[in-house]
């Protein structure tokens, strides 16, 4: 965000600023921030002070919480709270790229299929396409074909979100370019590339901002998911989902080992998504409205 | 009307022929080569081949486009791998489960979110509201499977009220067991519905509670009861039904993750094993399956505004 606001001119620059500060008014942005701000910490700083997430220590195996570790053990004897305060750095790495590259690339469509009239009918119904094939089996059948890597987990997750960003952002530019100033603009012979990103990119930046923080929190969901069901990052990583994929089979000896990952994705998602319904008050009233 | 209820059913083919498309190209255009990864780490060069014959990978790309169209048009969804056996034959063994956790899903959400909503927007600002709201943000924010296992920990382990997993056919087995089955998954799927629709319905009743007639029903003295039943909910049913509508794609995923912690034979299920073994046609013939039936319960959904809200007329 920061790089277009900059890209732009001061004056957007100054305005998104202000935006920030409006924003931080708000109770949700503030406490889910908040909350955020030490999940990061643990997830940055936490791996240099728990021991080695992948340790086995087979003769402490399946021991419960607070005997062995903070969070107890799981079947090969690995501490469990390790392994969640590693984990915590894969779920947010995939929750930040997957919606930093959904939004890029939902932007760049929207705003073509918004402004070029011919690209429209051609992009909405690709996005149309692809918006009916639910979202999960993509990815497993995207992973599941090109193999599973941190990196196709997080491919297979920004695909089915594309759709969304781009059905936002050429609402948007049908709205903007009604606009008596985009018209004005037109008529004083300004080029189209010029046009899109002083006048109607900027109209953009609010609503894209608050379907990021959903996008995020929804792709932290799938990675989980997708990892649960043994189809998302290799299993050798301590992911959320990875972890608690590993607990299902003594889930009714040790419910700990799925329990403590899962509050804690809970807890993530949750304040991602209270961020996300503060922003949407906040710089959006648009969206505040229809969905009050 | 009959114009637009065709023109609406006809649009629903250029859709199923660019899924159709995504999918085909998906294997095609897969990084690396889709026959190997399929096949394996431990496969020879022998099982490599043998899955590109399979799949019919040898071929020129527009040849295998055809072929692939001229199946799916006569019903063909492709050959399982492994057993050998047609995909729309293994669709039809683990359809029955998979439906009626679907059917139980949406009916139970709509039964508990629709008076949500509606409470929520008639007291907006009340205690109950701020629950509600404070419910639909959590459900969306727990993944299915770890509330399933909550559940499961809660009702089944702790309280040992409802079985752990598993599936009763009511058709087999009778009505009673299959409800003592299908309740927890049902309930644990359920719970991401109750926070969409709940949340729409409250949106939309207040949006409605705000129009005209509204304040002259109350004006012409008439009950808060009536008011709700006969003006409000009725016009704030078509965000509501919309909703639903979009809610099916959550509800496929759900399905996938909720039978595989309930251990419930459906086509979600079907999909598991079809990744774990690698059998990409199972994959595909189920994406494509699972897309169809989304567009045609949008198509549904479509149509039935026509009847829901008699203002909509094309």
């Amino acid at each position: 965000m920061a790089d277009h606001a900059t890209d732009i001119e001061p004056p957007a620059a100054a305005k998104e600023l202000s935006l920030a500060q409006i924003a931080l008014r708000n109770r949700g942005v503030f406490w889910g921030g908040a909350v955020l701000v030490v999940i990061a910490l643990f997830a940055l700083i936490g791996p240099w002070f728990v021991s080695d997430p992948t340790a086995l220590n087979p003769i402490n195996r399946l021991k419960p919480p607070g005997s062995n570790g903070l969070f107890g053990t799981d079947m090969l004897g690995r501490d469990v709270y390790s392994r969640v305060i590693n984990g915590a750095q894969v779920s947010l790495i995939v929750g930040l790229f997957v919606a930093v590259i959904a939004v890029a690339l939902g932007l760049f469509l929207g705003l073509i299929a918004g402004y070029i009239r011919l690209m429209d009918a051609l992009i909405m119904r690709l996005m149309d396409g692809l918006m009916s094939i639910p979202a999960i089996l993509l990815a497993i059948a995207l992973i599941s074909l090109s193999g599973a890597t941190l990196t196709t987990v997080i491919i297979a997750i920004v695909i089915p979100e594309i759709p969304r960003v781009v059905r936002l952002v050429r609402s948007v530019v049908l709205t903007v370019r009604e606009e008596p100033y985009v018209e004005a603009a037109i008529a004083a012979g300004t080029r189209i590339p010029t046009i899109l990103m002083r006048h109607v990119l900027p109209n953009t930046i609010a609503p894209l901002i608050v379907q990021a923080t959903y996008i995020c929190g929804s792709a932290m969901i799938t990675e989980s998911i997708l990892g649960f069901l043994g189809a998302g990052i290799p299993p050798e990583i301590p992911s959320w989902g990875n972890i608690m994929s590993e607990g299902r089979t003594f889930f009714q000896l040790t419910p700990w080992i799925i329990f403590f990952p899962g509050i804690c994705l809970a807890v993530t998602v949750l304040a991602v998504n209270v961020v996300g319904d503060g922003l949407r008050d906040t710089l959006d009233p648009r969206i505040a409205r229809n969905m009050r | 009307m009959t114009r637009y209820i065709t023109m609406r059913v006809l649009s629903t083919i250029p859709v199923m022929v660019l899924v159709a498309l995504f999918v085909f190209l998906m294997l095609r255009l897969a990084p690396g080569d889709p026959a190997s990864v399929i096949a394996g780490d431990y496969a020879t060069a022998e099982d490599v081949e043998r899955i590109r014959q399979q799949l019919g990978l040898s071929d020129p790309i527009v040849v295998q486009f055809v072929r692939w169209v001229g199946q799916l048009v006569q019903g063909d969804l492709g050959t399982s791998i492994f057993s050998g056996k047609p995909v729309t034959e293994l669709i039809g063994q683990r359809i029955e489960p998979t439906m009626l956790l679907a059917l139980t899903t949406i009916s139970f959400a709509v039964v508990v979110a629709v008076p949500l909503g509606t409470i929520a927007a008639f007291r907006a600002g009340s205690l109950l509201d701020r629950f509600v709201m404070l419910f639909s943000v959590s459900g969306f924010s727990v993944p299915v499977f770890v509330l399933g296992y909550i559940l499961i920990y809660t009702f089944s382990m702790t309280l040992k009220i409802l079985p752990v997993q598993g599936y009763k056919s009511p058709f087999t087995e009778g009505l009673g067991p299959f409800l003592y089955h299908i309740t927890l998954p049902s309930v644990t799927l359920s719970v991401i519905f109750i926070a969409l629709i709940a949340r729409m319905t409250r949106a939309s009743v207040i949006e409605v509670l705000e129009e005209d007639y509204i304040r002259t029903a109350r004006a012409k003295g008439q009950s808060e009861m009536t008011i709700l039943m006969r003006h409000a909910l009725r016009n704030a049913a078509v965000p509501v039904v919309t909703v639903i509508g979009i809610g099916i794609a959550l509800l496929i995923g759900g399905v996938v993750v909720t039978e595989s912690v309930f251990n419930i034979p459906g086509l979600g299920r079907l999909v598991l094993d079809a990744v774990l073994a690698r059998d990409y046609p199972i994959i595909q013939g189920l994406i494509l399956f699972f897309s169809f039936v989304y567009i045609f319960i949008n198509l549904m959904i479509d149509l039935s505004y026509t009847v829901l809200d008699p203002r909509i007329r094309y």
